[in-house]
């Protein structure tokens, strides 16, 4: 199976109205050319999951400004101002989600699981029309699992199997969103044959990937 | 009168005291950042990124700037020998599972039974939480390390007026008046800052605050 494919055929596995993941903590460890295909495209209508909101000149920032979504999940907004205006303006929707939380809500979608018992949020907004469980007198909050149809990620190197490896602090979202997503595309900065990247190396198992493209150098 | 930075570093300074040989810290940004360069000597103490290392170091030369390592902030860092990378799971697997040891955050307000509201202001700062909730509810001890009024008004109170970013969570708060601790019967000043009467650091303070029988000078 091919996984390879270029920037065109992977702009054209995002449709409008999708829910899409993005890999990325303050835009380090996103896929950017990707971000830059997309909003060339100009897909609309799109929901995002991602830690944060970057700045308005990187990452997913750049799609925030370019109003390409109708519903943020995220940690954090408070870098890129475009997102509290459009939050508080009512153009768009903006969930905010404890960072834990999301990715353990990823996680749960991506491992089979029925969500996670937590007692982070617990008394405060985030508990609000959630369900709390009690659990040998511990109180938790009852957090679902979150999919997505496609999610778009970032890697230091992949092999043609999709096998990854990572540098830096470039992992955080990018191991949990291919397993969550029916479609994960890598944005590697080198691709290797086959054999070149060592399976004691490898962080995240190819299966988890179903496209590469050629992202080049940062 | 200490002008606003040695006021911070009179607060930060004061923080790294709390700090253990082999503690594992995670620092908040502002402030509480800080508190990394005052950890004395005699101690080893290991500072967690939440985007994903452990190890945090100070920031680089600007030629030897890597953008994949960066801090919770984004800025530029480096990571110290012995130091390892890790994805989100892990890195609040760490927070929520009371792996660390203390957290060290700012604090929009504070109430008396240890509840804090440090991440919004309705209709006019609503960043999001980021990661404060999961460290507040998962840190074995939290430190909140804040100037003790907000241009004078009340920080420290009876109950949060602001949405809380978690319950009962605070253990002890470090302002430039002096040490408090969180307990069951409200805030109580084990150090007093010489240059602070105590009817001054009372008068500061938003809610009924206990003098200890063992009080000491802040140094």
């Amino acid at each position: 199976m091919n996984k390879l494919i270029s920037m065109e055929e992977a702009v054209n596995l995002v449709r409008d109205g999708d829910t899409v993941m993005v890999g990325g903590f303050l835009g380090v460890g996103t896929p950017e050319r990707l971000i830059d295909a997309l909003i060339e495209k100009g897909v609309k209508d799109l929901t995002l999951i991602c830690n944060d909101t970057a700045f308005v000149d990187r990452g997913v920032g750049k799609m925030v400004v370019a109003k390409m979504f109708k519903k943020i999940m995220t940690s954090h907004i408070g870098t890129n101002k475009e997102t509290g205006r459009q939050m508080l303006e009512g153009e768009t929707e903006v969930e905010l989600i404890p960072q834990g939380t999301l990715v353990e809500q990823i996680r749960a979608g991506g491992y089979g699981l029925g969500g996670v018992l937590t007692k982070t949020g617990l008394g405060t907004e985030v508990e609000k029309g959630k369900l709390t469980i009690n659990i040998d007198g511990q109180t938790y909050l009852l957090e679902k699992p979150i999919r997505a149809n496609v999610a778009l990620l970032f890697a230091e190197r992949a092999d043609e199997k999709g096998n990854l490896t990572f540098h830096g602090a470039t992992r955080n979202f990018n191991t949990y969103m291919g397993t969550a997503a029916d479609i994960s595309i890598v944005e590697a900065q080198e691709i290797v044959k086959v054999g070149e990247i060592n399976p004691d190396d490898v962080v995240v198992p190819g299966i988890f990937v179903t496209h590469i493209i050629d992202g080049g150098a940062l | 009168m200490m002008d606003k930075q040695q006021t911070q570093e009179f607060i930060a300074k004061r923080v790294a005291l709390e700090l253990n040989d082999g503690d594992l810290v995670n620092l908040g940004i502002g402030l509480p950042t800080l508190v990394a360069n005052f950890v004395p000597e005699d101690r080893e103490v290991y500072f967690q990124s939440e985007n994903g290392f452990i190890g945090l170091g100070p920031v680089p030369a600007e030629d030897a700037v890597d953008p994949c390592i960066v801090n919770a902030g984004a800025m530029p860092v480096t990571i110290l020998p012995g130091g390892s990378f890790f994805d989100s799971g892990m890195s609040f697997g760490i927070i929520r599972g009371g792996h660390v040891d203390t957290t060290v955050l700012g604090a929009l307000q504070v109430a008396e039974n240890g509840d804090i509201a440090n991440y919004m202001i309705p209709g006019k700062m609503v960043p999001g939480m980021g990661g404060a909730m999961d460290l507040l509810s998962g840190a074995k001890k939290v430190i909140v390390a804040m100037e003790h009024t907000a241009k004078g008004n009340h920080k420290l109170l009876k109950e949060c007026t602001l949405p809380l970013t978690a319950i009962n969570a605070v253990d002890m708060i470090i302002t430039e008046m002096g040490v408090i601790e969180v307990t069951p019967v409200g805030f109580v000043l084990i150090e007093q800052n010489p240059d602070f009467s105590i009817d001054e650091i009372k008068a500061a303070t938003g809610a009924e605050l206990i003098i200890s029988e063992s009080l000491k000078p802040m140094v």
